[in-house]
C-alpha cells in the first residue's frame, strides 16, 4: 500500500466519480459505495493507482461510480480479469466487486480458484440473494423456499450456497461478512481486508429493495459476531457450521503468502532466447 | 548397391512402448540441419498417453521444405505394433523400402500391400550387445548412413542432446550409431541425399515454438494458459521464456479465465496473449468480444485441430476459420491472421501483437496442428521491426475521453498509474468517456470508429504472400500453403505456371489488394483443409472471384499432398 | 476487533472541545454529502421536485460545515476515521441509504430530515448530560441549540407539504430488464 499513498489527503468524495448510479433509491449498494470511497480515503490511496474490476449485475456497476481505473467486463469473469491485472501490475491496488449471481453462479469456478491462488486483492460481493438486472430470479444464495423467482415457481428447492464456507475451504486469506446497513462497520472491515496481504473475501449483505424488500430487515437482524476472528481454519469452519448468515465482522484472518511471481528479467538480450533453436 | 541421389528423402520411423522413435527422428532432423540440409518432421501417435505406437515422419532435403511429399522412401520399424493405423499417412510404393526387426512381430498386411521392398535389421539384438545400447540409436545410425548424412553430424547431435544424461549414455549411443551405420552397408539401398549447401545458420524449431518466440519478440510479457492439444506447446515454450525476460505466464483454471486474465493484463499496459485450440477458442469468444468492445488489445493463438467438438485433437484441420471470422456476437471488428508456413508462425504472431496493440483490438492467430506440432530445419527467420506500440496519451486533461472519436478510430489509451486518466473500460456500449449508453448516436459512432481503425490501417504487403504469374491462381492459407507451393514447383518444372496467393490477413478483408493480386487471372483453384469449404465460402462472401472457380476442400486428418494439387490443375473440369 | 466492540461502536465518549467540534464538522459534512447523493438519485429517477429539496438540504448542511469550522477557528480539530466517531453507525444527520424511495414526496424528505435533526439534538444533549466539563457542556449545548433551530424550521416546512395518501409508492409498471 505504501507506494500508493497520496501526498495531499483525499476525501471519500474525491473517490466518487461524476457518474450518477442507476441503482434503485434505497438499494444497499449505495451504502457499499459509500463505505468503499471512505476506505480509499482512509487508506490514503491514489485514484490512478487503484483499479476496481467487476462483471455484470447491479453491483457490478460500481467501477464507473468510483474515481479510479475500472473495468466493467463480462458476466462472471471479474476475478480472472483482476488476477491478470494484479499479477502483471503488482504496484496497483486491485478491488473486485460484484453480486452473488456473478460471483457464485456463472463465476463460481473463478471464485474457487481466486481463493486458492491468493493474489493480493479484495473481492467484495454485494449479496442480495437475487438477480436484479434480469428481473428477480433466484441466485445461488437464495433460500430454497423463496417462491417469487419467475424461473423457480414455488422456490428453487435447492439449498443456498454458503460463500464463506467455500472461501475458507478454497484458501482465501481473509474472510468477512458485513451488512450494507452498517456502512462504517463495513468500511472498517474493508480497510482491514484491503490492507491484508493475499486474497480477501468480503460478503456484504446488501438488500434489494425492489425484488427482496423484506431484506430491509437485515439492518436490524444483522449483528456483530460475538466471536473474534481466528487464524485457525478449523475454528473458522466450526463457527460457520452454526452460522445463521447474520453474523458480521471478520471470520478468518490467515497468513498464507500471496501469489506473486517475480517480474525480473534474467537475460539482457532477447536473442538469447533463440539459442535453443540453433542446430 | 546403387548410388542414386535425390534432393529430397522421406523416412518414417515407427515403434511402440518406449521405443524412442520420436527422439531418434528429432536427432535425425538436427543432424540433417548440422549437415546443411533442411528438414521437416511430423509426429503421429496412438491414443495412449505413454507406450503407444508412434510414427516420426521425416523429410530431409537440399532446399527448404514446408510440406511432406507424396510418398516415403523408407519405413524403419522397431516393432510392428499397430503400425497399420498409420498406413494412410505413410504412402509407399514398390520403390520404397520397409525394414523391421525380425523379432518385431508380424508385418501389417496393409503396409505389405504397398508392394514396398522388404528387409530385416536385428536392431534389438544388436543394441543389446552394447552396454546401455538402445535400438532407436541403432536406427538413427542406420538411417543416417543410408541417406548419406555425415557421421560427424550425428555424433555432434548425440553429444549435445545427451550430454545431460552423462558420458556413459553418450558413449552407448555413439556405439549404437556406429553399429547401425555399419549394418546399413548390408541393407538394400534407398536414394542418398544430394550434396547440401552448407554455411547458413539453421534453426530446429516447431511452429508452436516459433509462435511463442514471435510473441515475445513482439513484446508480449503476460500470458495466461489453459492446456489443450495442439496449442499447449506454445504456452509450454512461453512459460520459462517469459520468466527470463521479466514477464509471467499464469496457468488459469479454464479458458474463460485465461482469455479474461489477458484482458486484465493488457488493461494494465502489458502486451498479453493466450494460446488454445478449437474448443478453447469457442469458450473464449464472449471475452474476445469484450476486448473488441472495450478496445483492449489481446492476441489469441488458435492452433486448429480436427473438429467439431473434441474432434480429432492430434490432427490438423482448417475448420476454425468460420468461428474466428464470424464467431463473435454483435458487430465486432477484429483481426484474424494466419501463418503461411511453420517458420512464418514467428512473423505472423509478432505481427499480430503489433497490430492488436496498434489498433487496440483482439487478434486471432489461426495456426494449425500441422504447423504447430511439426518440427523443421529452417533458415533463421529474419528479424522484423514489428513491436507492440500502443498509443498512450502524453498527458491527460480534465476533459479526457478514453473512447474519443478520432480520425483514425484509435483513441489514446491511458494505463493505470497515469494520473487523470482514470476511466472505466466497458463492454456495454458507451459514450466517448466510457459511460454506458444505449443511444443510437453513441452506438453508431463507436461502431464506426472500431471498424474504421481496422479498415483504414495500412497493412502493407503482409496481407498475403504472392508468388508467380499466369492466368491460373491458387488461393490457399495456413498449412495447406506447403503442399500447394510444392505442387507449383512441379508445375513450373514442367513448364507451366500459376499464381499462388497465400492469405495471411483474413480479417479485415483487403478487397483492393485482392483485386490487384488477381489482375489477369482467368481461373482460380481454392485449396483448404475443411469439409464444408469454409475458406471458399469466406472468399465468395468478401471478394470478387472470376467465373471459373474450382475448390479442393478436404477435411483432416490426412494432409493434402502435392500430387493432389498437381492433379487438380492438370484435370481442370 | 474484540468481541465486545461493535463495528460502529458508539461507546466512545467525547472529552474535549476539539473532539466535539470534529464530530460536529463530520456530522454536517456527511449529511451534506448524503443529501447531494440523494438529490442525484432522485434526478436519475426523474423525481425532480424531491431532488431539488435534497439539493437544498445539501446546501444548508454545507453551510453548517463552514459554521462549525468557524467555531473551531484556532483549534486543532482531529481527523477521525469513519468508524471512530462517538455515534452509532453514520452521522446522525445523514439519512441512511434505505430511507428513500424513487416515488417519495417532499413530505417524506422533510420527515426524514426532521428525524435526523432530532437525532442530532439527542447526540449533543447526550454530550451535555455525560460531561462534567463546563466549557464542553456549553459548546455542546450551543450545537444542540443550532439543531433545535433546524428542528423548528423543518417542523414549519412540514406544514407546507401535506402527507400523501396511502399508495403513494404504487407503480403500475413492472421493473425494467437491464442486462
Amino acid at each position: 500500500m505504501d507506494t500508493n499513498t497520496a501526498s495531499k489527503p483525499l476525501t471519500a468524495k474525491d473517490f466518487k466519480s461524476n457518474v450518477k448510479p442507476v441503482w434503485c433509491p434505497g438499494c444497499g449498494d449505495f451504502g457499499v459505495l459509500s463505505s468503499l470511497t471512505k476506505v480509499f480515503a482512509e487508506l490514503k490511496l491514489i485514484p490512478e493507482n487503484v483499479a476496481v474490476i467487476s462483471g455484470i449485475g447491479c453491483s457490478s456497476r460500481i467501477p464507473a461510480y468510483v474515481n479510479s481505473y475500472g473495468f466493467h467486463g463480462v458476466h462472471g469473469r471479474a476475478l480472472p480479469l483482476a488476477i491478470g491485472l494484479k499479477v502483471s501490475r503488482p504496484d496497483l491496488s486491485v478491488i473486485v466487486t460484484g453480486g452473488d449471481g456473478d460471483g457464485f453462479s456463472i463465476g463460481g469456478n473463478h471464485f474457487l480458484h481466486a481463493c486458492r491462488r491468493n493474489v493480493d486483492m479484495t473481492y467484495i460481493v454485494m449479496d442480495n440473494q437475487v438477480y436484479g438486472m434480469t428481473k428477480g430470479q433466484a441466485s445461488p444464495t437464495t433460500e430454497a423456499t423463496w417462491a417469487k423467482g419467475k424461473l423457480t415457481p414455488g422456490g428453487p428447492g435447492i439449498n443456498p450456497f454458503n460463500p464463506l464456507v467455500i472461501a475458507l475451504a478454497s484458501g482465501a486469506n481473509y474472510i468477512a461478512r458485513c451488512s450494507s446497513g452498517d456502512p462504517n462497520g463495513t468500511a472498517k472491515v474493508l480497510a482491514e481486508a484491503i490492507a491484508h496481504p493475499g486474497f480477501s473475501f468480503v460478503q456484504i449483505m446488501s438488500p434489494c429493495v425492489t425484488y427482496r424488500p423484506e431484506q430491509r430487515e437485515w439492518k436490524k437482524t444483522a449483528r456483530p459476531s460475538p466471536v473474534e476472528a481466528t487464524d485457525d481454519p478449523a475454528r473458522a469452519a466450526r463457527r460457520l457450521m452454526s452460522d445463521d448468515g447474520l453474523n458480521t465482522g471478520p471470520l478468518y484472518i490467515g497468513s498464507r503468502a500471496p501469489y506473486q511471481p517475480e517480474l525480473k528479467a534474467s537475460i539482457e538480450n532477447l536473442a538469447e532466447l533463440e539459442q535453443e533453436f540453433v542446430v | 548397391m546403387t548410388t542414386e541421389t535425390s534432393k529430397s528423402v522421406s523416412i518414417v520411423l515407427t515403434g511402440s512402448g518406449g521405443s524412442g522413435v520420436m527422439t531418434a527422428g528429432s536427432m535425425l532432423l538436427d543432424a540433417a540441419g548440422r549437415a546443411g540440409y533442411y528438414a521437416l518432421m511430423t509426429r503421429s501417435s496412438g491414443p495412449q498417453i505413454r507406450g503407444g505406437e508412434a510414427a516420426a515422419m521425416v523429410r530431409i532435403a537440399t532446399h527448404p521444405v514446408e510440406s511432406h511429399t507424396d510418398r516415403y522412401d523408407m519405413l524403419m520399424a522397431i516393432d510392428w505394433q499397430n503400425v497399420g493405423r498409420f498406413a494412410a499417412e505413410i504412402p509407399m510404393d514398390e520403390a520404397s523400402l520397409m525394414i523391421g526387426d525380425p523379432k518385431g512381430g508380424e508385418r501389417p498386411e496393409i503396409i505389405v500391400a504397398t508392394g514396398a521392398r522388404q528387409a530385416e535389421l536385428p536392431m534389438r539384438e544388436m543394441a543389446k550387445a552394447i552396454e546401455g545400447g538402445r535400438p532407436n540409436m541403432l536406427v538413427l545410425g542406420a538411417v543416417a548412413k543410408m541417406i548419406g548424412l555425415p557421421d560427424q553430424a550425428v555424433t555432434e547431435v548425440i553429444e549435445r542432446n545427451l550430454a545431460r544424461k552423462g558420458q556413459e549414455a553418450v558413449d552407448a549411443s555413439i556405439a549404437c550409431v556406429k553399429a547401425g551405420s555399419k549394418a546399413a552397408a548390408e541393407l538394400p539401398s534407398i536414394p542418398q541425399l544430394s550434396a547440401s549447401e552448407t554455411d547458413s545458420s539453421r534453426w530446429s524449431i516447431t511452429g508452436n515454438q516459433a509462435a511463442g518466440l514471435g510473441a515475445v519478440r513482439g513484446g508480449v510479457r503476460f500470458v495466461a494458459a489453459y492446456p489443450i492439444t495442439p496449442g499447449t506447446e506454445v504456452l509450454e515454450w512461453l512459460a520459462p521464456a517469459l520468466k527470463k525476460v521479466g514477464g509471467v505466464l499464469v496457468q488459469a483454471e479454464d479458458e474463460l479465465a485465461s482469455v479474461t486474465q489477458i484482458i486484465g493484463g493488457s488493461f494494465g499496459g502489458t502486451p498479453s496473449l493466450t494460446a488454445t485450440s478449437g474448443p478453447g477458442l469457442a469458450l473464449m469468444m464472449e471475452s474476445i468480444g469484450l476486448a473488441v468492445a472495450s478496445e483492449t488489445p489481446i492476441v489469441v493463438v488458435d492452433v486448429m485441430r480436427g473438429g467439431p467438438s473434441t474432434g480429432i485433437p492430434t490432427k490438423s484441420e482448417q475448420s476454425d476459420l468460420n468461428i474466428a471470422v464470424y464467431g463473435l456476437h454483435g458487430d465486432a471488428p477484429h483481426l484474424v491472421v494466419a501463418p503461411t508456413s511453420l517458420g512464418d508462425c514467428l512473423f505472423t504472431t509478432q505481427w499480430a501483437v503489433h497490430l492488436a496493440e496498434s489498433l487496440q483490438t483482439a487478434a486471432i492467430v489461426l495456426s494449425d496442428q500441422a504447423l504447430g506440432q511439426s518440427q523443421a530445419i529452417i533458415d533463421r527467420p529474419a528479424d522484423v521491426a514489428f513491436l507492440a506500440k500502443r498509443e498512450i496519451p502524453a498527458e491527460v486533461g480534465e476533459d479526457f475521453k478514453r473512447y474519443a472519436i478520432t480520425a483514425s478510430g484509435v483513441s489514446p489509451m491511458p494505463i493505470p498509474g497515469m494520473a487523470g486518466g482514470q476511466y472505466t473500460a466497458d463492454g456495454l456500449e458507451h459514450t466517448e468517456t466510457g459511460t454506458p449508453s444505449s443511444s443510437d448516436i453513441d452506438h453508431s459512432a463507436q461502431m464506426d470508429k472500431r471498424l474504421r481503425k481496422l479498415t483504414d490501417f495500412n497493412y502493407g504487403d503482409h496481407w498475403a504472400d504472392i508468388d508467380g504469374d499466369g492466368e491460373t491462381a491458387i488461393l490457399t492459407w495456413g498449412s495447406t500453403s506447403g503442399p500447394v507451393s510444392e505442387a507449383l514447383d512441379r508445375v513450373r518444372a514442367d513448364g507451366g505456371d500459376a499464381r499462388l496467393i497465400k492469405i495471411r490477413l483474413l480479417l479485415p478483408v483487403q478487397p483492393e489488394q485482392f483485386a490487384a493480386a488477381l489482375e489477369g487471372v482467368k481461373r482460380v483453384l481454392i485449396v483448404e483443409q475443411s469439409h464444408s469449404g469454409q475458406f471458399y465460402r469466406y472468399l465468395r462472401a468478401h471478394y470478387e472471384l472470376p467465373d471459373d472457380v474450382q475448390v479442393f476442400a478436404k477435411p483432416g486428418p490426412l494432409p493434402i499432398r502435392p500430387a493432389e494439387i498437381v492433379d487438380r490443375l492438370a484435370n481442370w473440369s | 476487533m474484540t468481541a465486545q466492540e461493535k463495528p460502529t461502536s458508539g461507546s466512545k465518549t467525547i472529552a474535549t472541545i476539539e473532539d466535539l467540534l470534529a464530530h460536529a464538522r463530520d456530522m454536517e459534512a456527511e449529511a451534506a454529502e448524503r443529501y447531494d447523493d440523494l438529490a442525484d438519485q432522485m434526478e436519475v429517477h426523474n423525481n425532480h421536485e424531491v431532488a431539488r429539496l435534497f439539493r437544498k438540504l445539501a446546501e444548508i448542511e454545507a453551510k453548517h460545515v463552514a459554521a462549525v469550522e468557524a467555531m473551531g477557528d484556532g483549534l486543532d480539530l482531529p481527523e477521525l476515521k469513519p468508524w471512530d466517531h462517538a455515534w452509532e453507525n453514520e452521522s446522525p444527520e445523514a439519512p441512511e441509504s434505505d430511507e428513500v424511495h424513487y416515488l417519495m414526496t417532499p413530505y417524506h424528505v422533510i420527515s426524514i430530515a426532521l428525524r435526523h435533526e432530532k437525532i442530532a439534538v439527542d447526540f449533543f444533549e447526550g454530550v451535555v448530560a455525560n460531561s462534567a466539563d463546563p466549557k464542553l457542556r456549553e459548546t455542546a449545548d450551543r450545537l444542540a441549540d443550532e439543531e433545535r433551530d433546524h428542528v423548528k424550521l423543518l417542523e414549519e416546512w412540514l406544514t407546507r407539504f401535506p402527507k400523501p395518501d396511502e399508495g403513494w409508492d404504487h407503480d403500475p409498471d413492472p421493473p425494467n430488464l437491464q442486462e
